[in-house]
């Protein structure tokens, strides 16, 4: 189970870095979501793949009487999957309000603040 | 259904005995922003009240971290946990002098920008939130210094982010939304780095308690995936301190903003990111950092040159900040690649200066532009005329970044190089001192540029140019009280380094021999 997730995993962060190296703001964005859910998927395997057990330890044991998923990790993920979204959504409105500034969503376009052929440093006092 | 027979040991699990009243110094600076951001968002309207509910917290603030330093060094790593839970299970706050002291740095320099904020931020800049956004900003820097848990680490880090994004795009205007996407996507791609290498770690080790993950690292030594997740801590932090060759977000986005928010983010934003890797690299996995040093040194090196080059290359004063910002994380990751106490005691000392100083000369920015209407070299000129004080402040500025005596600069400067020719290291020794110099040359234009000559680029020799009325503003205590105070603070470490010294050594020595940052966490049982 674990293998199987690990290479969706290696996908994910493969299409995301090829997204990522996009010039499009938008591929960017969609490179930016699918990166988040590669590391939320990531942190989820990391604390083991299980169905139907509940991490629940009997009255009269100290540890789990089996295997059970740990169930710190899918907490992380809870929290890493909110600050995404909430990162995403922020974006996303960025995003939009700097097309209708710049006209543009073509980062090599994107000199406003950075302008080339800008004045050179003087020379010569 | 009956409760079952459960005679169970609390102490097993958790602190029991109440916790110090001191103690609660450690979550005091988090519990003071969050309760101030929120005042200030509720009063968000109320624009001429905002300033001073900030101003008034700040200040508190700063006596909490303040207290908190006091007792860091008079007691030793003072670690509280969340729920009272026992580590690593309940979620800890640890201060050493490292945290505390930058800590209380940090709180300083962000009680002068809300002071200069009051000036700076107008009406509708308050009504868009730049107090509520500066509190909670202060928020993720301190939580970021205290955590003890480095998942609670990344959360710490996501909460300034959002709060620099606030300020950030404070304004609106288009060379503000096109820096601000690149900082923001950068930053997020940074901030998901750690991530990935924090629950990579997590899978390695079993748990995100830092005291525990030092004696689990150490145990484990340096091998197989521990290896890749030190790289990608160091490419996840090296992006957010803004090192070569990972630094093009902070050139791009610095200058855009209002002169105070860049003041802030130049002084803060990147030093957490040094923080990060001062605890990673050295408390949590110094195997990684005697592994890495090479690197390090190399990136380092680099960062310091290239930021200093790109300096001396600039027309507008705040993007020449922005590259001295980029040359001064090369100096505090000099420190962190020789890796020995004293080395890592000037790298913390320097990040103390490098707030200082360099939110004053953003600061400082901001009065030029004041009196002499223009942020370019080409345009600026006569304002030695126009300000005799305020020339001999930027001189003294500058030389203090640049690292000459009598200022704050030096005394780290000093430390990093014996340190490097102690341990060998020549060629971040001479990088240290070439970099000085070229930011001597860097500052030195722009005091000649600007102060000397006589008015904008074309001014004959000898002729002044009458500037313009000046903004009324410029005169106020609003800009400076907190310059003078940011001043007063460089004169002060730069004539009586002592006692920071001290600090910056006892910060040092926690990291690099951590037995009282773990016996803190753990209790005495630890050996």
């Amino acid at each position: 189970m674990e293998a199987t997730v690990s290479v969706l995993i290696g996908l994910f962060f493969a299409v995301a870095i090829y997204l990522l190296m996009s010039r499009q703001l938008v591929r960017i964005l969609l490179g930016i979501a699918i990166l988040g859910n590669a590391v939320n998927l990531l942190i989820f395997t990391s604390g083991r793949l299980l169905r139907e057990v509940p991490p629940i330890i009997p009255e009269a044991l100290q540890v789990p009487g089996e295997t059970i998923a740990n169930p710190l990790p899918q907490a992380l993920i809870l929290t890493a999957i909110v600050i995404s979204f909430s990162f995403l959504a922020f974006l996303l409105v960025l995003a939009f309000r700097a097309y209708q500034e710049l006209g543009t969503d073509d980062t090599n376009e994107m000199r406003v603040a950075e302008p080339t052929g800008d004045v050179r440093p003087p020379q010569g006092y | 259904m009956a409760a079952p027979d459960t005679a169970v040991d609390l102490s097993q699990a958790m602190r029991l005995e109440p916790v110090l009243l001191g103690d609660w110094l450690v979550v005091a600076p988090l519990l003071l922003t969050i309760l101030g951001g929120a005042l200030c968002l509720i009063t968000r309207k109320n624009t001429q009240a905002q300033p001073k509910i900030a101003i008034i917290i700040l200040t508190l603030l700063v006596l909490s971290c303040a207290g908190l330093l006091a007792r860091v060094l008079d007691q030793g790593v003072v670690t509280m946990v969340a729920g009272a839970w026992l580590p690593p299970f309940g979620i800890a706050f640890t201060a050493d002098a490292l945290g505390a002291t930058l800590a209380l740095t940090s709180s300083l320099v962000a009680l002068a920008v809300a002071v200069y904020g009051a000036v700076d931020i107008d009406r509708s800049g308050r009504r868009y939130g730049f107090y509520p956004f500066l509190l909670l900003l202060m928020t993720g820097v301190c939580g970021a210094f205290l955590t003890g848990d480095i998942f609670n680490l990344y959360v710490w880090f996501e909460v300034l982010l959002i709060s620099s994004f606030g300020l950030l795009v404070l304004g609106n205007e288009r060379a503000q939304l096109d820096g601000a996407v690149k900082y923001a996507i950068l930053n997020i791609i940074a901030t998901t780095l750690f991530l990935i290498a924090t629950g990579l770690l997590y899978g390695i080790v079993g748990t995100l308690n830092m005291a525990d993950i030092a004696i689990k690292a150490r145990e484990i030594g340096m091998e197989g995936p521990l290896v890749t997740v030190a790289v990608l801590y160091f490419l996840a932090f090296a992006m957010k301190a803004a090192a070569f060759p990972v630094n093009f977000w902070l050139p791009a986005s610095y200058h855009t903003p209002r002169i105070v928010v860049s003041a802030v983010f130049a002084g803060l934003l990147t030093k957490v990111g040094v923080y990060a890797l001062l605890r990673i690299f050295v408390l949590l996995m110094p195997d990684a950092r005697a592994a890495l040093a090479d690197l390090i040194a190399l990136v380092a090196i680099l960062t310091m040159l290239i930021g200093v080059f790109g300096a001396l290359a600039q027309t507008d004063i705040r993007r020449m900040l922005g590259y001295l910002v980029i040359s001064g994380i090369g100096s505090m990751l000099a420190g962190l690649a020789i890796g020995t106490t004293p080395a890592l005691a000037g790298a913390i000392f320097y990040a103390v200066h490098s707030i200082l100083v360099m939110t004053a000369l953003y600061m400082a920015a901001g009065v030029m532009r004041a009196l002499g209407g223009s942020y370019s070299l080409r345009e600026l000129g006569g304002l030695y005329g126009a300000n005799p004080t305020f020339a001999a402040v930027f001189l003294m500025l500058g030389f203090a970044v640049a690292g000459l005596p009598p200022f704050s600069g030096f005394w780290p400067k000093v430390l990093l190089v014996d340190a490097a020719l102690v341990g060998g290291h020549g060629w971040i020794a001479a990088s240290i001192l070439i970099t000085g110099l070229l930011t001597t040359i860097a500052i030195g234009r722009v005091w000649v540029f600007a102060f000397w000559r006589g008015g904008a680029e074309g001014t004959p020799d000898g002729y002044e140019k009458a500037l313009a009325v000046p903004d009324p503003r410029v005169s106020g205590a609003g800009i400076w009280l907190p310059l003078g105070l940011l001043l007063g603070l460089i004169v002060l470490l730069g004539v009586q380094p002592e006692f920071m010294m001290q600090v910056a050594g006892r910060g040092a020595a926690s990291l690099g021999e951590p037995l009282g940052y773990l016996r803190s966490v753990f209790g005495d049982a630890i050996q």
